[in-house]
């Protein structure tokens, strides 16, 4: 019986080949669609790498008094800021940091170098306290301290996936990075990935360095671990503190669980507008096909009606129906497939195979799924069809 | 071979009821050429389509070949038309994008039979009609003949007792309906198959050898 479909098919070519581009099309649109979802949700399932929770962000303007004093009398006006906030009762730890806060829209990169394999990275400004304020828990090696201040290189923690591109197969802990002996870095640890973009961003490369007295006029930013029962007084005894100690400062405080939902909505809101649009694409082709489907069942009633004449009984004049419309599916799919196992192949963006092969599947399936369903209605209404009547017709 | 037994078929819509059949009882004998003849509407192939049961009597009673096919539900009777019976349409039926042997083959295709089985015997069906030099021919490329020549191998292709024909020859000039009338006498002939055919045409109807005459669904002759 396949043989016999795949023969009215293939001699109906002309008629069919506007069904099989709608399907195709259908199918790309699709496997685009999932391909995004699956990427999302991979990610999402990904751990985020550091706690995030009664960790708030500060953000701050340097004083004008500020701006134009050397580095040291920085450190000591931070150091002092840095007491008069660990002196309040609530306050678990603080670190400054650079304005590439986590869920933040800011970035800094850099370029890092290993024996000329050259690589761009995140680059993450801190104290030696960051650590215990987003609970990293380094996997090689350790954090840097206090005591790594004194030494000629400077000291860098980094993530999985930087080590990854940079040292895949030896031990990265001791390991230089850099060309020039100046501004060589030493690293002294690796912490797992770390998702600071949001949940459904993949983590990108990460390099954490220690903030010295050059670095530090640059920061106006502040983390702060508080405890579970931080709420709004305290939040607000925060914000009198650090107005009195930052004199002269614009201060915003914001809650790094906020500032996550935030950032994923960035992402959720331009997914879900693709959703609306990709549903009224779907409506469109389950109406064409619905529609092709009928239209052949009305121009075929003859054939139906001979059919059935010679022995079909109403199921399988409704299974042939179902089973042209599944074999023109597959003709599209095969062509679609072509076309989007190119990805993977030739990896056009930096994801996964297997995100595309997950896609590939569920869009393949969804495909089937809609053309059985706009193939079932009119199969049924075929099968309905007297034969008597529908022979005397033509 | 086929037993009817006082059919009666209305036929019903919303506002008006036509009494199509009214109280037909007929005994056809196995390897009989009946021909049943009248004038358009007087139930001629309302009659053919109850034999061939892909229409119901309202009333009545219809056994083929000893079975009574009252009962039968939708799977039994397409079973039934596949194995006994075989269809030939003034309007031939073809399936314009199958080729000849394709369409030929299509009864077979609803019963078990491997490809080379059902190739095998729709050659020789074309062979029989004379048509097995036009196997790879698509209907539309055949002239109205040719056409119900391929309709007829199609009916005898899985060797049914019974062939039902709805106005074989009424598309056709004299000399092609001499022809497929010829055929259609030589399988009643050689093979025994049990004809029933439906014509206007009084000469063809003569060479059968009984004819049924229905004037406005009784049966007059």
């Amino acid at each position: 019986m396949f043989k016999h479909l795949f023969k009215l098919i293939w001699n109906k070519k002309k008629q069919n080949s506007l069904l099989i581009t709608e399907i195709f099309i259908s199918f790309l649109v699709m496997f685009a669609v999932f391909t995004l979802f699956v990427s999302f949700y991979h990610n999402y399932k990904l751990p985020m790498g550091f706690e995030y929770k009664n960790v708030w962000a500060v953000n701050y303007s340097r004083p004008e008094s500020l701006q134009s004093v050397r580095g040291d009398s920085v450190m000591l006006f931070n150091e002092t800021v840095k007491k008069t906030v660990m002196s309040l009762n609530g306050v678990e730890e603080m670190s400054f940091v650079s304005n590439n806060l986590p869920f933040s829209n800011s970035s800094s990169n850099t370029q890092v170098e290993y024996k000329g394999n050259k690589t761009f990275t995140n680059i993450y400004n801190n104290e030696e306290s960051y650590v215990k304020v987003l609970n990293l828990h380094p996997v090689e090696g350790a954090w840097f301290s206090k005591k790594d201040a004194t030494s000629t290189y400077k000291p860098v923690v980094i993530n999985e996936a930087l080590k990854a591109k940079l040292f895949p197969t030896e031990n990265a802990i001791g390991k230089e990075l850099g060309s020039d002996d100046a501004n060589k870095m030493r690293v002294v640890g690796v912490v797992p990935n770390f998702k600071d973009k949001g949940d459904f961003e993949a983590p990108e490369e990460a390099l954490f360095s220690r903030l010295d007295t050059g670095d530090m006029r640059w920061s106006s930013a502040i983390l702060i671990k508080v405890s579970p029962d931080a709420d709004a007084a305290f939040e607000s005894r925060l914000y009198k503190t650090l107005s009195n100690a930052i004199s002269n400062s614009n201060i915003e405080i914001e809650h790094l669980t906020d500032k996550r939902v935030a950032k994923n909505k960035l992402i959720v809101v331009p997914m879900i507008i693709v959703m609306i649009v990709a549903g009224f694409l779907i409506i469109n082709v389950a109406l064409g096909l619905f529609g092709v489907l009928w239209y052949n069942i009305n121009k075929r009633r003859g054939e139906i009606g001979l059919r059935r004449a010679v022995g079909a009984t109403g199921r399988s004049v409704s299974s042939q129906l179902v089973g042209e419309a599944l074999v023109l599916s597959t003709i599209s799919l095969i062509l679609g497939c072509f076309f989007a196992v190119q990805f993977p192949l030739l990896q056009v963006f930096d994801l996964k195979s297997g995100i595309y092969l997950v896609a590939m599947g569920f869009a393949i399936l969804f495909i089937y799924v809609l053309v059985i369903l706009c193939a079932i209605y009119p199969g049924k209404q075929a099968a309905a069809i007297y034969p008597a009547m529908a022979l005397h017709e033509e | 071979m086929i037993r009817l037994e006082n059919i009666q078929k209305v036929y019903r819509t919303d506002t008006v009821e036509t009494l199509a059949l009214n109280n037909i009882s007929l005994d056809i004998e196995k390897g009989e050429f009946l021909s049943i003849m009248g004038p358009s509407g007087c139930g001629k192939s309302t009659l053919l389509n109850i034999m061939g049961l892909l229409d119901a009597p309202t009333k009545g009673k219809i056994s083929i070949a000893e079975e009574t096919t009252a009962k039968l539900d939708d799977k039994q009777l397409a079973h039934f038309r596949n194995k006994k019976l075989g269809f030939i349409f003034q309007s031939y039926h073809l399936i314009n994008d199958l080729k000849v042997l394709d369409n030929v083959e299509l009864p077979l295709l609803y019963r078990s039979s491997t490809a080379k089985q059902r190739k095998e015997l729709a050659t020789s069906a074309l062979e029989k009609v004379g048509l097995s030099n036009r196997m790879k021919h698509f209907p539309s490329q055949l002239s109205g003949g040719q056409k119900q020549r391929v309709a007829i191998a199609r009916a005898i292709v899985g060797r049914p007792e019974i062939i039902l024909a709805d106005e074989p020859t009424g598309n056709l000039d004299s000399s092609m309906g001499n022809d497929i009338m010829d055929i259609l006498l030589e399988l009643n002939r050689t093979d025994g198959t049990t004809i029933v055919m439906v014509t206007h045409d009084e000469n063809m109807a003569r060479k059968t050898h009984r004819l049924v005459r229905l004037f406005d669904g009784s049966q007059v002759q």
